[in-house]
């Protein structure tokens, strides 16, 4: 039905919230979930060693955490990688990676998405180029039907 | 590969009698249209109007020649052909929410019907009362059942739910069958028993499907993954996730391919493994248009880089048979374990049937085999795997069509 044309001002209640059947996700445990170490990431940066890095950054995502600090944290760490590397090494890194991590690649770039800075949008989008170029349209599906993001 | 487009709106669900010239398809409103073939042409000769609201499941009975139809009001039918009128029976399933799908057990004593009231019903037919019965099956389902499908012995049911899981139930009803011999499923089976749940994959299961022998289920969820497991003391695993969109349906050719559709509007072959545990996309099954690349101007190169960025010369034109997503695949010949002929419907409004050589999928299994079993440099496989592809283009191509 169309939402404009019908007063609907007295939902003020979510009532699904009240169902007792209601489905609630499965509570999995998410005590080692920590995300990347951003110091030891930032010491590869400045190194140089830009692959390693980002496969650093990639490992331990924070997942099953309900904690919203945690996954702040580590999306600052990834974004910090994404953006310090050249457009032509975009290619190279992606290609190095396995489905799982392009998949989990693809969730960071899209909570990138999300919250744009100066310079954030253009390099995501290069990454996003690259990433979709492997992983297909079954990447980004995954990343709209996950329950469990990052 | 012939195809017929029916309607113009999509094909909500269809089905095939036994001998495969009539089929009953429901043209997205409340009725059951039934075609019959005549040559090469499709003419309609019944019409089924009981339902209230939309017909979401139909499933005939090659055996005992009926017909079950469940629609979003609720309700189910069971239509019997008397002379040449088709009469319907009500079904009282006890649901509060729409029926989504229904299939008749291989002997075609029962039935079952998965709905938005996050059950199964399973109906049987009760002789003194002379009249439907149903039970239902509740926990643990916690969202709509979207798909069902039986397995040969009768008694379990594959069912794909909204709550991301592809659970093996028990239907094991006392009052119409022997008690059922022990599976690699397990081995006592009371009624809505679970013998085997999902885990992994995420994503709404759209499709299910027992393999012949009923030791394996596939299926397809809504992540873009389709995923087989094996029966057995703990039962194994293995899921492919694919570059494509999501896919709808999916069945088994053989004990050890698929073929898949959905969103892309082309089926697809997969094969599955089970020594390496592993599933791979085995190539589409679709014709690929014949059009030749027509060269670009430069105007339409400016064109292109200004309104999309990008210089592809790939034109915005489905290159499938069907131009919108199929939703159903049904087996035509062969059955589930050699497969030669397979039908899809859509949301085109089309139905497609499609040859396949069981030679073929024996070839590229092998190849298969062959690319995991030598050691190959990394470059090869790509090699062989486009041969492969090309090669399977080709011999699809060349297989004489002995429809119309």
């Amino acid at each position: 039905m169309a939402r404009n044309t019908l007063p609907s001002r007295f939902r003020g209640l979510d009532i699904d919230e009240y169902d007792e059947n209601r489905f609630v996700d499965e509570q999995d445990e998410a005590a080692e979930q920590q995300g990347p170490d951003g110091a030891e990431v930032d010491a590869l940066l400045r190194r140089g060693e830009m692959i390693t890095a980002f496969h650093i950054a990639l490992r331990n995502p924070p997942i099953n955490s309900k904690n919203p600090a945690v996954k702040e944290r580590a999306q600052a760490v990834v974004l910090r990688v994404l953006t310090s590397f050249k457009s032509s090494d975009i290619e190279p890194a992606v290609k190095s990676l396995d489905r799982n991590g392009v998949d989990l690649l693809m969730k960071y770039i899209y909570r990138g998405f999300e919250k744009p800075s100066d310079n954030s949008s253009a390099i995501l989008l290069q990454w996003h180029e690259k990433a979709f170029a492997v992983g297909g349209l079954g990447s980004i599906v995954r990343v709209l039907t996950a329950r469990k993001s990052v | 590969m012939a195809y017929h487009s029916f309607l113009l709106e999509p094909i909500s669900c269809h089905a095939w009698n036994k001998d495969r010239t009539q089929i009953a398809l429901c043209p997205n409103n409340h009725d059951v249209h039934i075609y019959k073939k005549a040559g090469n042409s499709w003419t309609k000769t019944h019409e089924l109007k009981e339902h209230n609201g939309q017909v979401t499941g139909i499933d005939w009975a090659p055996e005992s020649n009926r017909i079950v139809t469940c629609g979003t009001d609720r309700n189910a039918y069971v239509w019997t052909l008397k002379g040449d009128v088709w009469k319907p029976t009500l079904v009282i399933l006890r649901i509060n929410r729409a029926a989504r799908c229904v299939k008749w057990s291989p002997k075609e004593n029962k039935f079952a019907v998965g709905s938005g009231s996050r059950l199964i019903s399973v109906c049987y037919f009760e002789q003194e009362n002379d009249w439907w019965v149903c039970k239902h099956i509740k926990k643990p389902i916690r969202s709509t059942i979207l798909c069902l499908d039986w397995h040969p012995n009768n008694i379990l049911l594959a069912a794909g739910s909204c709550d991301f899981k592809c659970r093996i139930f028990s239907a094991y009803i006392k009052e119409v069958e022997e008690k059922p011999a022990p599976t690699p499923w397990g081995s006592k089976m009371p009624f809505g028993e679970v013998m085997f749940e999902s885990t992994g994959t995420a994503g709404w299961v759209h499709g299910v499907c027992f393999s012949d022998s009923g030791n394996r289920v596939a299926w397809a969820s809504h992540d873009s993954t389709v995923a087989v497991a094996e029966g057995g003391k703990s039962a194994v695993v293995t899921s492919l996730t694919s570059e494509t969109l999501p896919l709808l349906c999916v069945t088994f050719i053989t004990e050890n391919s698929l073929v898949a559709a959905g969103h892309d509007c082309y089926p697809a072959l997969f094969v599955y493994d089970a020594g390496k545990g592993a599933i791979t996309f085995g190539g589409k099954l679709d014709v690929p248009k014949q059009s030749a690349q027509k060269g670009m101007t430069a105007r339409e190169r400016f064109q292109n880089l200004d309104k999309k960025a990008t210089s592809d010369t790939k034109e915005a034109v489905l290159e499938s048979l069907h131009k919108n997503s199929i939703s159903q695949i049904s087996l035509l010949d062969g059955g589930k374990a050699k497969c030669t002929k397979f039908c899809t419907t859509g949301m085109d409004g089309g139905m497609a049937i499609w040859d396949v050589k069981v030679k073929l999928i024996m070839y590229i299994f092998c190849f298969v085999q062959f690319s995991w079993a030598t050691v190959i440099p990394n470059k090869m496989p790509k090699l062989l795997k486009s041969f492969l592809l090309s090669s399977l283009f080709v011999s699809v191509f060349n297989s004489p069509s002995n429809l119309p």
